[in-house]
């Protein structure tokens, strides 16, 4: 062992700088935010709950291409459409499985009128899990609950695309 | 009548020792995870009461409601006992425990024989609950923690020494009145380090926190317990850290003596200062418990066995000489 390192041992050196250290990173603001109460920013490409979209007037969007349920690697997604009264293609089912659902993103980009979107809702967990199998009506009501936000980041993202 | 009085007054008293030390373990829990949170840029638990200083009532209280599950293959009335024990020996050692010059439950004059004795006490709890729960990782703990707190005893015991060698009796009180004119940290600095670190093995507290190592033995002889049980050996063993801090305030700190003798500091009551002193010595402890790496098994009996023993018997020999040449042994 030689002089130096000796010294080190005996003096713990190492240790005490150590606790400089500890006793100076006390009293830095904290890393961590407290998180039922205060939240983290989340970027306006955040893939979370999904939700159907609606036109301004009010009607549907999807047209039931079935192009998500296409490209869904999960294959979480089930449709069936029928022709509406007015000649329009409507989808009468639109279930997605959200605990098949690996939240790719691939859905919301297939969509060629933006009517699937993932939206920054992530404190979406349930007790059971039939409550996790979402409907048309289901998603729709997201699409209603967050349309402000879900519009606002599209426009954000837009730019990027 | 009279012999019910005096059962009595005792009872208070030791519900008066007992209640603050049983309420600061609770408090002292939250302190260190507190300290350990902050050093690692983290809240900690801040939600329960202001600053969450409520969150080991919650947690008690969450302990207190848990099933106790007892192995269908252990020794139950061992497995019952070791939580007991642990807890028990951990809180009658504050018996002798000055808070001033008065202030003190039972004034033996070898209250720090008492206390080593007790302390030491302390591993049966331990090992009970290891080989009570008959299941290998308990078993695997309660050897390793033997094995550490029996190896760090001996250094204790011969830092004593070093002390009472310098006043000259075991009485508690005599000890903190002895360092009236200068702590025993000044003198014995070595010694206090050395004291330290092994309270810090003494009590199973990182670095030295083999015996419930998360990593290798699950959770170690608490691995079979549950609900109230772990919850007794839980405040347990932040009893006995509370305890060895008291010990190291006493031995090295000055115990219940104020800082400087002048006049506005003697104002300040004993216990105050006994309090403020094992606190500073308890946030060191949370402080190396979130700095330090844990020990390999056989560094940790390596630095027991062969660094600390020789080291502090040399030093026995050195305070002795010292003393003996300049004629400074304490006469009684």
């Amino acid at each position: 062992m030689n002089i130096s390192r000796f010294f080190k041992t005996i003096f713990m050196t190492d240790f005490i700088g150590g606790l400089f250290i500890a006793i100076k990173e006390l009293f830095k603001s904290k890393k961590t935010i407290n998180y039922p109460f205060e939240k983290g920013k989340i970027s306006p490409r955040f893939r979370g709950e999904h939700a159907l979209r609606r036109y301004p007037n009010g009607e549907e969007r999807c047209i039931a291409c079935k192009l998500c349920e296409a490209v869904c690697p999960a294959q979480a997604i089930t449709i069936e459409s029928a022709e509406r009264e007015d000649g329009s293609r409507k989808t009468t089912r639109y279930d997605i499985d959200m605990m098949k659902c690996i939240y790719c993103g691939l859905c919301e980009e297939s969509c060629p009128v933006d009517a699937i979107v993932q939206g920054p809702n992530f404190e979406f967990s349930t007790e059971t899990r039939e409550e996790l199998y979402y409907t048309k009506e289901k998603l729709l009501d997201n699409g209603d609950r967050w349309e402000n936000v879900l519009e606002a980041n599209i426009k954000a993202d837009n730019i990027h695309r | 009548m009279e012999y019910l009085s005096i059962v009595f007054q005792e009872v208070y008293k030791i519900l008066f020792l007992l209640v603050p030390v049983l309420v600061s373990v609770a408090m002292i829990v939250w302190l260190d995870r507190r300290v350990w949170a902050f050093v690692q840029k983290r809240q900690g638990p801040n939600v329960v009461g202001p600053f969450g200083l409520l969150q080991s009532l919650a947690d008690a209280l969450k302990y207190i409601f848990k099933e106790i599950i007892i192995p269908s293959s252990s020794n139950k009335i061992i497995f019952i006992l070791a939580p007991i024990v642990t807890m028990t020996l951990a809180l009658i050692a504050w018996a002798v425990i000055p808070f001033s010059a008065t202030q003190v439950l039972a004034d033996i004059n070898v209250g720090i024989l008492y206390l080593f004795a007790v302390s030491s006490l302390g591993v049966y709890g331990i090992i009970m609950g290891g080989w009570a729960s008959n299941s290998k990782y308990p078993f695997l703990g309660a050897i390793r923690s033997a094995a550490q707190m029996v190896s760090y005893e001996v250094s204790i015991g011969v830092i004593i020494i070093n002390v009472l060698l310098c006043v000259g009796s075991l009485n508690l009180n005599d000890i903190v009145i002895a360092q009236q004119n200068m702590w025993f940290v000044i003198p014995l600095f070595p010694m206090f380090v050395i004291f330290f670190i092994s309270a810090l093995a003494e009590t199973n507290r990182p670095p030295f926190d083999l015996p419930e190592a998360e990593a290798e033995l699950v959770a170690g002889y608490q691995t079979e317990y549950s609900g109230m049980m772990y919850a007794m050996f839980w405040l347990g063993e932040y009893a006995n850290i509370l305890l060895m801090c008291a010990m190291g305030t006493i031995l090295f700190l000055g115990g219940w003596m104020s800082p400087i003798d002048v006049y506005p500091f003697t104002l300040v009551p004993g216990a105050i200062w006994l309090i403020l002193k094992i606190l500073f010595l308890f946030i060191l402890f949370a402080l190396v418990k979130a700095i330090v790496p844990r020990y390999r098994y056989d560094q940790l009996m390596r630095l027991g066995w062969k660094v600390f023993l020789p080291l502090s018997l040399i030093w026995v020999v050195l305070t002795a000489s010292y003393l003996f040449y300049f004629n400074l042994l304490p006469v009684n």
